[in-house]
């Protein structure tokens, strides 16, 4: 099973992201931002980071890289696509999942092991949970404050895509507790905390994200 | 416009010039005339004004310096010793570890954000300069009390930059500290420590060898930050419609420094690189002379190459430009493609403006005149040496005596409630997690222990686990009293920190920050200071790898805590056994290692209680660092320890404290029988440790202390169920003391979680 994981100048979570997919036992595959060759991958991750500095608006100028030319119709095709932070941020820039993600509500970049609820198990990206499973993994940004108008949070919570929320704290302000949503097929996953940084007792606070790229294993084989 | 070529300076040698605007001595004015035989270009004068400045010359410390090499230690560990950029330390398996603290105190008092941020970026590239990967950053900060106002316009602004630049580069910060005291409100010490590690076979040098090659700048194109001083040139050379004055403080880009991270190291393996050195402070004038004096000893260089942000740009402010993220790497010839193809790759610009010759001189063109032919020696590392007068401080025997004995102190377990309630709530020793939280420990997916654990530790090697642990430590206090102790009490604590985690101690660095060296008192507290850090290393067996000096940190003639802040670097051959602060279960035991005497001199209690600085500080006994040292160390190798956590600031109370919440469960300690429970709780002996032992492991614990003669008290067991027994709910975690009084958690995490917030977000 083959993952990629784009690079971008300033991604800076690609060699966790690339470590977590190892772990749960997948091929990690380098891809890079100037390059629109996908290398017939299964599943692609964007990683969390600071692309192009996130000078203008986070994600804004990642969206027009050449690897997005491919990734963009390919996950309109199906294509298990998993974002985090920065790649969250990327992927509604992209306009592959609705909303935008400002500025947390303290004004701060925040670090915190952050509680959240599973809310969605029949995602590609987390099949491996189980309904309302609470758990722990690291949250860490500064624009993770996730908007939309309220059509689309209605939306959003009609049709099931809320895919996790934020639990005990909401710790950036984002709508609705709204820590992570999915596409309408539930292939294209953003995620605001970080499960790549949660894959080892050692490093983590827990094991906790490792279900993410377990999931999307599983998935693809039985798709 | 007119150049100032060295034509003209021969030809119009009585022309008076701004030296002592650039901060130089008409002595050292008088020695630029006689290296060179005739006056100095204003380029040549810019060059040299900056590279003597104290901060880049050590003009003042570099006499007592010489102790750290003098008395270092034998070790085979160190592979590159103090001078380059950082020092490197072999850690095993074939790995290199390269770290260094410094100092950006100044720039952050003026521009909190722009100063800290740019202090990260600054010590980053002096650890990629070496050829190592970064891998972790910390930072030991020090501020005005809390309460003042001015602490709220700096703290906020150096917490955003330090955090800001950090996490957009992709660091984890892994510890570091943050100390109030009235003598920083106006000079606070922002100092940034990095460490990173490489193969052997990867250590880069920065000196310019080969006669041919090119010398290349790469990354951010260079401006007009950061130029301070050198605007006097720049107002006499130009017409009124020159360049404005702008802000001394450079501007930081970290998407800039990750591009040129991530570009240096692929250029530095693929084997593209003579020789490399970052730009710092005095920019392109230091690296140019310090590569050059290092390798054949001559360059050509062509000014007018640079790419500039502003076209307006004299060539005396391109030599002297501290413009951020740039770097100058040495390449041959024929690896000249190749280099600029990995540049483009990251989207970064390069630029050859140099060559190697074997002339002996340092000479700069501009536009087919020649502006600067010096020796680089005589600019990079012959620059005056002072023996600066010292004595000392005529009020340092008053100091002495006023010792902390008869300040009152609580007499019954109410009154110690309250103290502990008062203490762990006190700016110094309350949650520190309002900053840290704004800092990303997490990236890179390798940081094993940070904030609020003793050290920070990081897995190097993830095939094997092996891994380093780093601590930095000071009480300036300790060291007002008396520096040459207090150099050592910082050694040992940041010793006690290290050993604590189960790393042992390797290598050490400092950020040695005082006041004027112009006046004797403090001259004398960094000579003191200097000979105790040097003597302290030689008894613990550790050498210092590099280090830095800011002085002149004062507010008028008040100069700032004498504070040599010390970091030391551990490695551990498997991060898996390293020993966390938090304590386990439910019946294990609660040991105290080492002595505890009546010491209050200096102590958080004697400051925060009754704003008292008086008295000699804490005995320093070194030899019973080391065998605490062992004793840990031991523990973790053979699995018998839970947890363990140093007793410093605060004593043993603040100790139990932070372990307590730290694992969110409650115990039942007492105190030994014929010790003084204040004494117990609050004193603040060194050498000491609080250690957590699994039952089952009590005997061999023991018989190991034993065995080491060192002091091993029992002072208490993990006990989740004491609520009830101490007339509170079911359920509640409480931390008793048998036969005086009970708190619980909420009320100490309460205490010791609410104090910076209060402030800062009101």
């Amino acid at each position: 099973m083959r993952v990629g994981v784009v690079t971008f100048p300033g991604t800076l979570d690609d060699q966790d992201a690339a470590r977590a997919v190892s772990i749960a036992g997948g091929e990690p595959v380098a891809l890079w931002h100037g390059d629109d060759d996908l290398k017939g991958v299964d599943a692609v991750v964007l990683p969390g980071g600071f692309s192009y500095g996130d000078y203008l608006r986070c994600g804004a100028i990642s969206r027009f890289a050449p690897v997005m030319t491919s990734l963009v119709p390919a996950a309109e095709g199906g294509l298990p696509v998993l974002g985090i932070c920065n790649g969250f941020q990327i992927l509604c820039e992209s306009h592959l999942l609705p909303g935008a993600l400002t500025r947390n509500d303290s004004l701060h970049f925040i670090c915190r092991d952050q509680r959240l609820r599973i809310e969605r198990t029949d995602t590609m990206w987390t099949s491996d949970f189980t309904d309302g499973q609470e758990i722990v993994i690291p949250l860490k940004n500064g624009e993770g404050c996730y908007v939309a108008d309220d059509a689309v949070l209605d939306e959003l919570e009609g049709e099931g895509r809320i895919i996790a929320r934020y639990l005990e704290v909401n710790p950036n302000g984002s709508r609705r507790d709204i820590a992570g949503i999915s596409n309408a097929r539930g292939n294209v996953v953003g995620l605001m905390p970080h499960p790549e940084h949660a894959v080892e007792a050692l490093t983590g606070p827990s094991v906790d994200g490792l279900g993410f790229f377990t999931s999307v294993l599983t998935s693809v084989v039985n798709a | 416009m007119s150049i100032d070529t060295v034509q003209h300076a021969i030809d119009d040698p009585d022309h008076a010039q701004p030296y002592a605007e650039l901060g130089l001595k008409p002595d050292e004015y008088e020695r630029i005339r006689e290296i060179l035989g005739r006056r100095p270009t204003s380029s040549e004068l810019a060059m040299y004004s900056v590279m003597w400045s104290e901060h880049c010359s050590y003009k003042s410390s570099k006499v007592h310096l010489r102790q750290f090499g003098e008395k270092a230690p034998k070790t085979d560990a160190l592979l590159v010793g103090i001078g380059e950029n950082a020092g490197v330390v072999d850690i095993g398996d074939g790995w290199a570890v390269t770290f260094k603290v410094e100092s950006h105190n100044h720039p952050s008092y003026v521009e909190p954000y722009q100063g800290a941020a740019t202090g990260v970026g600054g010590i980053v590239r002096d650890i990629i300069s070496m050829g190592a990967r970064p891998l972790a950053v910390m930072d030991p900060l020090r501020f005005g009390p809390l309460d003042a106002p001015d602490t709220k316009r700096v703290l906020p602004g150096v917490i955003s930059g330090v955090g800001g630049y950090g996490n957009c580069l992709g660091l984890p910060n892994i510890g570091g500290e943050v100390v109030f005291d009235e003598t920083y409100l106006g000079n606070p010490l922002v100092n940034a420590l990095c460490v990173g590690a490489m193969k052997h076979e990867d250590i880069h040098l920065a000196s310019a060898k080969g006669v041919g090659n090119l010398v290349v700048l790469y990354g951010a194109r260079t401006g007009g930050d950061g130029i301070g001083g050198v605007s006097v040139l720049a107002s006499e050379t130009f017409d009124a419609d020159g360049p404005a004055k702008r802000p001394s403080v450079q501007v930081g880009d970290p998407f800039m420094e990750k591009l040129l991270i991530e570009s240096t190291l692929e250029v530095l393996h693929a084997g593209l690189v003579e020789g490399i050195q970052d730009l710092g402070g005095a920019g392109i004038s230091c690296a140019t002379s310090e590569l050059a004096s290092n390798g054949e000893g001559g360059m050509q260089v062509w000014l007018d190459r640079v790419l500039l942000r502003d076209e307006t740009l004299s060539p005396e402010e391109i030599l002297m430009s501290e413009s951020q993220e740039r770097m100058c790497a040495v390449v041959a010839p024929e690896n000249l493609n190749a280099f600029m193809a990995l540049c483009r790759k990251w989207d970064v610009e390069a630029v050859v403006i140099g060559e190697v010759t074997d002339s002996g001189r340092l000479t700069v063109d501009w536009h087919g005149e020649r502006i600067v032919d010096v020796p680089p020696r005589t600019v990079a590392h012959e620059g005056p040496v002072y023996e600066r007068p010292f004595h000392r401080p005529t009020w340092q025997d008053a100091l002495q005596a006023d010792v902390p004995d008869s300040l009152p102190r609580p007499t019954d377990a109410e009154q110690l409630r309250a103290t502990l309630l008062n203490m762990v709530g006190a700016p110094n020793l309350a949650s520190k997690s309002w900053v840290t939280s704004q800092y990303d420990r997490y990236v890179l997916g390798n940081t094993v222990l940070a904030q609020p654990e003793d050290s920070g530790m990081i897995r190097v090697d993830e095939e094997t686990g092996r891994g380093v642990a780093i601590s930095t430590d000071c009480n300036g206090r300790f060291a007002k009293l008396d520096p040459y102790a207090g150099a050592k009490l910082a050694l040992a604590e940041s010793y006690r920190n290290v050993v604590a985690g189960g790393a042992v101690p390797l290598a050490v660095t400092n950020c040695l920050n005082f006041g004027s060296p112009e006046d004797p008192e403090v001259m004398w507290q960094f000579a003191e200071a200097t000979r105790g850090l040097a003597d302290g290393c030689l008894e613990l067996g550790i050498p210092v790898t590099g280090g830095n000096v800011s002085f002149y940190n004062q507010t008028g003639e008040t100069a700032i805590l004498p504070t040599p802040v010390v970091g030391v670097l551990g490695v551990i051959d498997d991060v898996d056994r390293r020993t966390p602060m938090a304590w386990g279960p439910d019946g294990e035991l609660i040991y105290l290692l080492g002595d505890t005497r009546d010491e209050f001199a200096g102590s958080e209690w004697a400051h925060h209680v009754h704003g008292h600085l008086g008295g000699m500080p804490p005995q320093v006994d070194l030899a019973r660092e080391r065998l605490l040292g062992e004793v840990l160390v031991a523990g973790s190798r053979d699995g018998i320890l839970t947890a363990a956590h140093d007793v410093s600031d605060g004593g043993v109370a603040q100790t139990l404290v932070e372990m307590a919440l730290r694992s969110g469960v409650g115990a039942r300690c007492w105190i030994p029988d014929g010790i003084d429970p204040f004494v117990f709780l609050f004193s603040e002996s060194a050498g000491r440790a609080v250690v957590v032992v699994p039952r089952g492991e009590e005997l061999r614990f023991t018989e190991m202390c034993a065995a080491r003669q060192l002091p091993a008290h029992r002072i208490g067991v993990v006990d989740s169920g004491l609520g009830p027994d101490s007339g509170y709910d079911e359920g509640t975690q409480v931390l008793e003391f048998t036969g005086q009084f009970a708190v619980t958690l909420d009320e100490l995490r309460h205490a010791h979680e609410s104090t910076l917030p209060a402030v800062l977000n009101s």
